[in-house]
């Protein structure tokens, strides 16, 4: 039986704050008390109306009962888990631990994170030691002129009788090496402090630019007013120089995308789709006469005010090159995009690399999840302009509209294999711990 | 004694250094200074050792072992190898290409000199 994550938990707290007995809400909301209490402990799944009207009753906004941060939470409990399977932490318990110690559970997901941060730059640095080609010739001319200096003074010292003439050349030699040896000590010292300075940052320049991104909600003001990239990079604060030009990168896609469809133009065409329907991207993109891949990165790119009134809800958008690389991520609840590691290549995301320019809808479902379904556009478009003998380089962008499956088929997908709990999948590429936790 | 050691190494002065104590102890010592032709150096000397910089320019050293164990002619003869890295995957390195010694910079000159006489018995 599929659980709304948490959904039940929150509904039982906030019953319980208000001094609401079970049967009073369930009398109010038009179920029996035996349901509500099914519901209240996660066994029987909710949503549509009657999430409507017991968040009504309980005077909440529905989605505060039946999304929210908790929902990526508990994925990022399940990776921590699934990082350290010999601890046994109890999977099944995965919701309720981060309803009732939700503190504790945003500790543990927070460590997680950092933690895989930390193993990142250890291994930066684990392969700069080996592979740093600066680094390993400095040494080596340390090393080198070490031993030469260590054979003359030997010689100077333990040959008994030393002619003169060979006695002043290793002199000279040693001076000459000394010299050397300060400067390539001087040297290894500036290699070690410049990668003490490129490393200063704790999280990978890729993480920072993202953090940022979401921070300002993928919309800057000041860039569609055509202030320029420059100067909203400066108010960005970013720690690294590969995270600025990372940002830089980003902000002058968005730069273009403003000009090539600026806001009034999307707002407009927004403005002329059936209501409360999601909005298709292929068909904004006719009325409009641009790329379909456009119109989805210019609308998960709406300022907030434009998009509470013209959007049916805010949509998630990952955009991937051709090795399934991400480039371009923006999160939703209900569908986690895997921060490291490789995707369910179930994801419209692929499949639309397959026959690139042939847009995709799916109806998804996240497996083991249950907020809900996604309804998913995909399509791989050609960066630039192809010259003839090349391969065109496709980037494949998948916009996520959380919906309602309202009984429709829906297509069955996951996060990563790792914490899938998608039985007897021919795409399954390692074991799940989930497969039998869930 | 009338053995004959060839010491390639590219640093001018290890080479006058080992070129000393070695002519000092009796040998006679030729030099080579890089890795492109030192095979063939090997060829026209007919060294009874060689003491070979793994660090060479133009040529690694471990290729240049691997090119004189293929030989016959060299498929035996002592090698003494010198490298700035005492890592274990180069000392591993080392011993799987078959160099019969294995020296990590720095070294001393008594090691070197020990080193070259348990090699080559006189």
């Amino acid at each position: 039986m599929a659980r709304a994550a948490l959904a039940g938990s929150r509904i039982r707290e906030r019953r319980l704050s208000m001094g609401l007995r079970q049967a009073d809400l369930a009398r109010r909301a038009g179920i029996s008390a035996s349901y509500l209490n099914l519901i209240e402990h996660n066994r029987r799944r909710i949503g549509g109306k009657l999430l409507l009207d017991i968040a009504e009753v309980l005077d909440v906004e529905a989605a505060h009962l039946s999304e929210g941060a908790e929902a990526a939470l508990t994925g990022t409990l399940r990776e921590a888990a699934a990082d350290a399977p010999l601890a046994g932490a109890e999977l099944e318990a995965t919701d309720d631990f981060a309803g009732r110690f939700p503190g504790w559970a945003r500790l543990l997901s927070e460590q997680h994170g950092r933690i895989g941060r930390l193993e990142q730059s250890v291994e930066a640095l684990t392969d700069r030691l080996a592979h740093d080609p600066h680094l390993a010739a400095s040494l080596h001319e340390v090393l080198s002129t070490v031993t030469a200096i260590h054979a003359s003074s030997t010689i100077l010292v333990e040959t008994r009788q030393l002619e003169p003439e060979w006695r002043d050349r290793f002199h000279r030699n040693i001076h000459e090496d000394s010299s050397r040896l300060a400067e390539g000590a001087q040297r290894l010292v500036d290699e070690l402090d410049a990668g003490q300075r490129r490393d200063v940052a704790q999280v990978s320049p890729q993480e920072e630019v993202d953090t940022w991104l979401d921070a300002a909600g993928h919309a800057f003001a000041g860039l569609e007013a055509g202030a320029g990239v420059e100067a909203v990079l400066e108010s960005a604060g970013l720690s690294s120089a590969t995270a600025m030009s990372l940002a830089r990168d980003r902000l002058e896609r968005m730069a273009t995308d403003a000009v090539a469809l600026p806001t009034e133009a999307l707002a407009g065409a927004l403005g002329a789709m059936p209501r409360g329907e999601v909005p298709d991207p292929t068909d904004l993109a006719a009325r409009l006469g641009v790329e379909v891949a456009l119109v989805m990165r210019r609308i998960v790119t709406l300022p907030a005010e434009l998009a509470d009134d013209l959007l049916p809800s805010r949509p998630g958008l990952v955009v991937a090159d051709a090795s399934g690389t991400f480039l371009y991520r923006r999160e939703i609840a209900g569908f986690p995009l895997p921060r490291f590691g490789a995707a369910c290549p179930l994801w419209p995301l692929f499949t639309a690399l397959h026959r690139p320019m042939f847009p995709v809808r799916a109806l998804v479902e996240m497996a083991g999840r249950s907020e809900g379904a996604f309804d998913v556009f995909a399509i791989a478009e050609a960066q630039g302009v192809t010259r003839a003998g090349d391969d065109p380089i496709l980037r494949s962008h998948m916009l996520i509209w959380p919906t309602e499956a309202g009984g429709r088929r829906t297509r069955g997908v996951g996060v990563t294999c790792r914490i899938c709990p998608r039985d007897g999948c021919a795409a399954r590429r390692e074991p799940s711990i989930m497969a039998l936790g869930a | 004694m009338d053995k004959t050691v060839l010491l390639i190494e590219d640093e001018p002065n290890i080479i006058e250094a080992i070129s000393f104590i070695l002519s000092r102890d009796g040998w006679r010592v030729a030099t080579h200074s890089n890795g492109v032709d030192a095979v063939a150096a090997v060829d026209a000397r007919k060294p009874d050792l060689v003491i070979l910089d793994v660090m060479l320019p133009g040529r690694s050293g471990y290729d240049i072992l691997r090119d004189l164990r293929a030989a016959e002619a060299t498929s035996d003869l002592p090698i003494l190898m010198l490298t700035a890295r005492g890592q274990t995957k180069d000392r591993e390195m080392a011993e799987t290409l078959g160099a019969s010694r294995f020296m990590a910079k720095p070294f001393s000159n008594a090691e070197v000199l020990e080193t070259v006489r348990d090699l080559v018995r006189p």
